[in-house]
């Protein structure tokens, strides 16, 4: 297993462990008194969706799908790199971003986002660059 | 990677370009409004990236790993998967059009279109999980 796609699957574990101890947290929000929690919703939905299973995704297809070719089996190692470390910034922004920003709203923090959807956006579309030409015939 | 998974995985990825676009754009939009209307098109995030990008990708990886056939052709009879990709594009397409048709019959068409492409997957691959090298 390549050390990208090890990053890839190590962070996606780590952000499952992440997304559902959230969950715990956002289901007590009604015994605490702090119904707010609910707002969280969409982040959960998010760490769980994206930064688990698109991460885990991205990182066994960067292993296992058919070599690019012979002296760069997987494609552009930096634009794989590239898109790890966009997604994760990006997912990360989110997550801070929109616990902010359920407090203070047009602040400052309402652009990291902006910033963010940005950072995820590139993210994929590196990812689906650097993957499309490895699908294809042995 | 047979032509199937091939047509299966890059669909796949054209959705998850689109759908990741409107997230993108629902997202910023959170943050800073400046383009209301685009929470319209939430139900395409959705759409796009659960039944387009994840359960599409899922069914051409399938279709390439899962344990072939020892006899006659590997990977079965085609048809089936054909069907389901069509099926299943088709059906995200009908969803997509309730945007501008706003007809219940449309979603319905359009779920029983997706559900009809999961069976018909379920069909051309359910004897192919087998232990490798079992004579099927």
């Amino acid at each position: 297993m390549p050390t990208l796609t090890r990053w890839f699957v190590k962070t996606a574990m780590v952000y499952l462990a992440f997304s559902l101890i959230m969950g715990i947290w956002i289901a007590f929000g009604p015994v605490l008194g702090q119904g707010g929690l609910a707002g969280l919703f969409p982040v959960y939905l998010h760490l769980l969706v994206f930064g688990w299973l698109t991460q885990l995704i991205f990182g066994v297809a960067y292993w296992m799908f058919p070599k690019y070719a012979r002296g760069q089996p997987r494609g552009s190692e930096t634009l794989g790199w590239a898109t790890y470390v966009l997604f994760n910034v990006g997912l990360l922004l989110r997550a801070a971003g929109e616990m902010v920003a359920m407090r203070q709203t047009q602040s400052v923090w309402a652009w990291l986002l902006v910033i963010s959807a940005l950072l995820q956006w590139l993210a994929v579309m590196l990812f689906i660059v650097n993957i499309w030409p490895r699908v294809r015939g042995k | 990677m047979p032509k199937l998974s091939r047509w299966l995985v890059r669909t796949s990825l054209i959705h998850l370009a689109a759908g990741s676009t409107l997230g993108a754009l629902l997202l910023a939009d959170k943050g800073i409004s400046f383009w209301p209307v685009v929470w319209l098109t939430l139900p395409w995030h959705m759409e796009f990236l659960l039944l387009g990008w994840m359960v599409q990708l899922a069914m051409g990886v399938a279709f390439w790993i899962l344990p072939r056939y020892a006899s006659g052709p590997p990977r079965g009879n085609e048809r089936w998967i054909w069907l389901a990709y069509a099926s299943l594009n088709t059906g995200i397409g009908m969803i997509v059009l309730h945007l501008w048709i706003r007809s219940a019959w449309l979603i319905i068409a359009g779920r029983f279109l997706e559900t009809a492409a999961v069976i018909l997957f379920v069909i051309g691959n359910w004897r192919r999980v087998k232990p490798f090298g079992a004579d099927v």
